[in-house]
């Protein structure tokens, strides 16, 4: 009765029916805007400043900062100390920072070749921020030879071991529902671990960007949209399985990858330290579990040789292009939100695999808590965990 | 020096080496480096294995070879001396202080010396008197970095207060600032005029005369002591006060004596210097960030204090440097001889070149360029954190005889 009574209401009435509140709107604001009925707050304080570090470059010149304002007012860089010592700096561009912006800061210091530096930043309020540089090596150049090298270390951990674990294919065809059950459910666990990782590492980024960016709830929300969205992009046509299902897996994966090598190519340009070989070797093992997991879906298909190669470029090939983009523009919320798409990927394949799992088994909620499963499942996140702690230190 | 020196080839050979000192700093760091990704990165670098770093020999040594120390801009010969405004390379603050936006310059402060004014009692002692107002300020310590003081008479340090030994003092305090505050004098004086809680703390808007004789001559100071003490303290309140020691008391050093009488013959023969060592701590975390000599840091790095070699030199020196529990003066090239808390008309230390100070400590150091070479000579805290943090300077010697 009621939404009737409305409609036939007269065009004029319904659209200042619209108008009433936008305009009531407008003039709050602009009361609000001409009356400033916050200026009674204003005691007198400091503005709140807040600066932020997204990229460290140390080179022939010095040290170079990339710094982000996210304080209340434009701020003003006004000393630079390098391990407690007033230097000079150039900063570019020149003036007072606005909130959101960023400028670079040129320090020409003579830093040590691995030693630690703290930079301290003195604001005209004579507020620091501090910058520690844990160990200072020269940032690799955007070369052909350094980009070739990152390729390579990109390969090892992101295509390796997902063509070795692609390689496990024809061992894993003859298996029954069991073992099928298993590696699916095996599957399942090891993106279980990827996905808690990606997504602390995620929050572990956002928390060094500017708090403009919102770190956390940036994280949260663009994993929902990724998650969401490839959702419905895989049940366009149905339900995907098989070959189709393999690509998913392949494409969380690789994304996750592609945040991964993001973050690399960035440390790797901030100067962070090497370690050792058998770091790489480790999570080459580690990672090798993510081809096993690709293949799992495709067990009952008659997948061509080149669906293997696509398959290993699509999961582990990100892994370079991250590393590149990393190295020569990093910051730390872009790899966050890298991150944060990668786990939405890694969830919508949890939930595909899954879904693949249940319908291949009558009974599934037998087959849920079957052996195999519950075993795959738990052996999945066991194996991940326990390569994770052979490269953890 | 030595690593800009160095042959690039030698650079090269001992690549390897701070490789492998990176990998255990990195264990070091503990689970903050532990990430997967640092992690991977070291795998990264490592990964290429020696074959890596062999061949990206040229890239990680560019900055051992070259870069330690040897900056694009800096100079081409790093014997060569450098030049005007830059004394120090590439160590220094960026910018200039605006003195006259301040309304003082650490300069003219050096021999700013505040007589007062005096009229005559009637048992024929001189009556000398001070007027010094509290005064809420904000100050530039350092080149466009502003620090919110509590000053005497507008100014960090205070006005240095002269008088001479057995005068009458009166010092009218007038407190315009915001908090309560207080004129505490080293010295001898009644507990009544002692400028603590019940003895001189004023509130804002009030007025208390000190009044006391002038004793001991010496190099003194005064400060506020409302509490809290150390934020009163470093927001600027203290400053000299010097006493002169009369002649005719000293008989057996008259001579000494008469030189330091402000204005007497004898004492135009002196250069003498005022300087108070102090430091602020401008983010209010219980350490300092700008450290200097009469506030202003790397002030006579950029303006060096002329120094007519043909002359002798007296400085008053005072530590009012809060939170670092001592400070230093060092000077370069020469020589000094020191007197603790100037109470004293011989030395209490002869021929040093490093005095250190406690808070509140002071005494007066006296030197001579007679017999060098003209140049400058540096002056600097030898806690090398804080002659870096500001507290550094130059004497500009000429004039007269020398090599």
């Amino acid at each position: 009765m009621t939404s009737e009574n409305q409609l036939r209401r007269p065009p004029f009435i319904r659209l200042m029916l619209l108008l009433l509140p936008l305009a009531t709107m407008l003039g709050a604001f602009v009361w609000i805007a001409a009356l400033d009925p916050l200026r009674s707050f204003n005691n007198g304080a400091p503005p709140v400043e807040a600066l932020t570090v997204e990229r460290t470059i140390i080179d022939a010149n010095g040290i170079a900062l990339k710094l982000r304002a996210g304080g209340s007012a434009p701020m003003v860089i006004a000393q630079v100390a390098v391990d407690d010592a007033y230097w000079s700096f150039t900063q570019d561009p020149a003036g007072p920072i606005a909130r959101g912006n960023a400028v670079w800061v040129q320090i020409p210091y003579p830093w040590v070749l691995g030693e630690a530096h703290n930079i301290t930043l003195l604001t005209n309020t004579g507020m620091t921020f501090a910058h520690e540089i844990a160990v200072a090596v020269a940032t690799p150049k955007p070369s052909g030879p350094q980009l070739r090298l990152q390729a390579i270390i990109g390969a090892i951990v992101g295509l390796l071991p997902v063509a070795l674990g692609l390689m496990f294919y024809p061992a894993m065809r003859g298996v029954g529902q069991g073992g099928m059950n298993f590696l699916l459910a095996l599957t399942v666990g090891l993106l279980g671990f990827l996905l808690l990782d990606t997504v602390s590492e995620a929050l572990e980024q956002s928390a060094g960007a500017a708090a403009l960016f919102q770190g956390s709830a940036m994280v949260w929300l663009a994993a929902l949209a990724s998650f969401l969205m490839l959702m419905a992009i895989g049940r366009w046509r149905g339900n995907p399985e098989g070959i189709a299902l393999a690509f998913y897996i392949a494409l969380g994966i690789g994304i996750h990858n592609f945040g991964e090598g993001l973050a690399i190519g960035g440390a790797f340009a901030a100067g962070s330290a090497g370690l050792g070989t058998f770091l790489v070797l480790g999570f080459a093992l580690h990672n090798v579990t993510e081809g096993i997991g690709i293949a799992a879906p495709m067990l009952r298909a008659r997948p061509k040789l080149w669906t293997f190669a696509a398959l290993t470029l699509l999961a582990g090939s990100p892994a370079i292009f991250g590393m590149w983009m990393g190295s020569l523009a990093y910051a730390p919320q872009w790899s966050a939100l890298a991150l944060a798409v990668g786990a939405g990927a890694i969830l919508q394949v949890m939930v595909e695999v899954t879904a693949y799992l249940l319908r291949q088994n009558a009974k599934w909620q037998v087959a849920l808590m079957s052996p195999p499963v519950l075993g795959g499942f738990l052996g999945g996140l066991a194996f991940m965990y326990a390569t994770a702690a052979l490269i953890k230190i | 020096m030595p690593a800009q020196t160095e042959k690039p080839s030698h650079a090269a050979e001992s690549a390897v080496a701070p490789a492998q000192r990176d990998a255990r700093q990195a264990v070091a760091a503990g689970p903050a480096s532990a990430s997967r990704r640092a992690l991977l990165v070291g795998g990264l670098v490592a990964a290429g294995g020696a074959a890596v770093v062999a061949r990206q020999a040229q890239a990680q040594t560019a900055p051992a070879a070259t870069g330690a120390g040897n900056m694009a801009d800096m100079a081409a010969d790093p014997y060569a001396a450098d030049t005007g405004g830059m004394m120090s390379g590439n160590m220094t603050m960026v910018g200039r202080v605006d003195h006259a936006r301040n309304g003082f310059d650490p300069t003219a402060m050096l021999t700013d010396w505040d007589t007062g004014r005096t009229e005559i009692l009637p048992d024929g002692r001189t009556l000398r008197i001070f007027e010094v107002d509290a005064i809420d300020m904000e100050i530039e310590i350092a080149p466009g970095v502003f620090f919110p003081a509590w000053t005497f008479n507008g100014r960090v340090p205070g006005p240095a207060l002269r008088a001479k030994e057995g005068e009458r003092l009166r010092i009218i305090f007038r407190n315009l600032g915001s908090h309560p505050h207080s004129m505490h004098f080293h010295g001898i004086h009644s507990a009544r005029m002692d400028g603590i809680t019940g003895a001189g703390l004023i509130g804002p808007g009030e007025e208390f005369v000190y009044e006391f004789d002038a004793k001991p001559f010496g190099c003194h100071l005064y400060h506020c002591h409302a509490l809290p003490l150390k934020r009163h303290m470093h927001k600027g309140m203290y400053g000299l006060f010097v006493v002169d020691p009369d002649p005719a008391l000293h008989p057996e050093f008259a001579d000494v004596a008469a030189s330091r009488v402000l204005g007497s013959p004898e004492n135009a023969q002196w250069q003498e210097l005022a300087m108070v060592m102090n430091a602020f701590d401008t983010n209010f975390d219980g350490a300092n960030e700008v450290y200097a000599v009469n506030t202003i840091g790397m002030a006579f790095m950029n303006a060096p204090i002329k120094i007519d070699k043909s002359r002798p030199v007296r400085i008053y020196l005072m530590n009012a440097t809060e939170f670092d529990p001592i400070n230093s003066f060092h000077l370069h090239g020469n020589f000094f001889d020191y007197f603790d808390t100037g109470s004293q008309l011989v030395p209490t230390l002869r021929t040093v070149d490093v005095i250190m100070q406690c808070q509140a400590q002071r005494g007066i150091l006296e030197f001579s360029f007679a017999d060098h070479e003209d140049g400058l000579y540096m002056f600097h805290a030898h806690q090398a954190e804080f002659t870096e943090l500001g507290w550094m300077g130059f004497f500009d010697v000429s004039g007269g005889r020398g090599e």
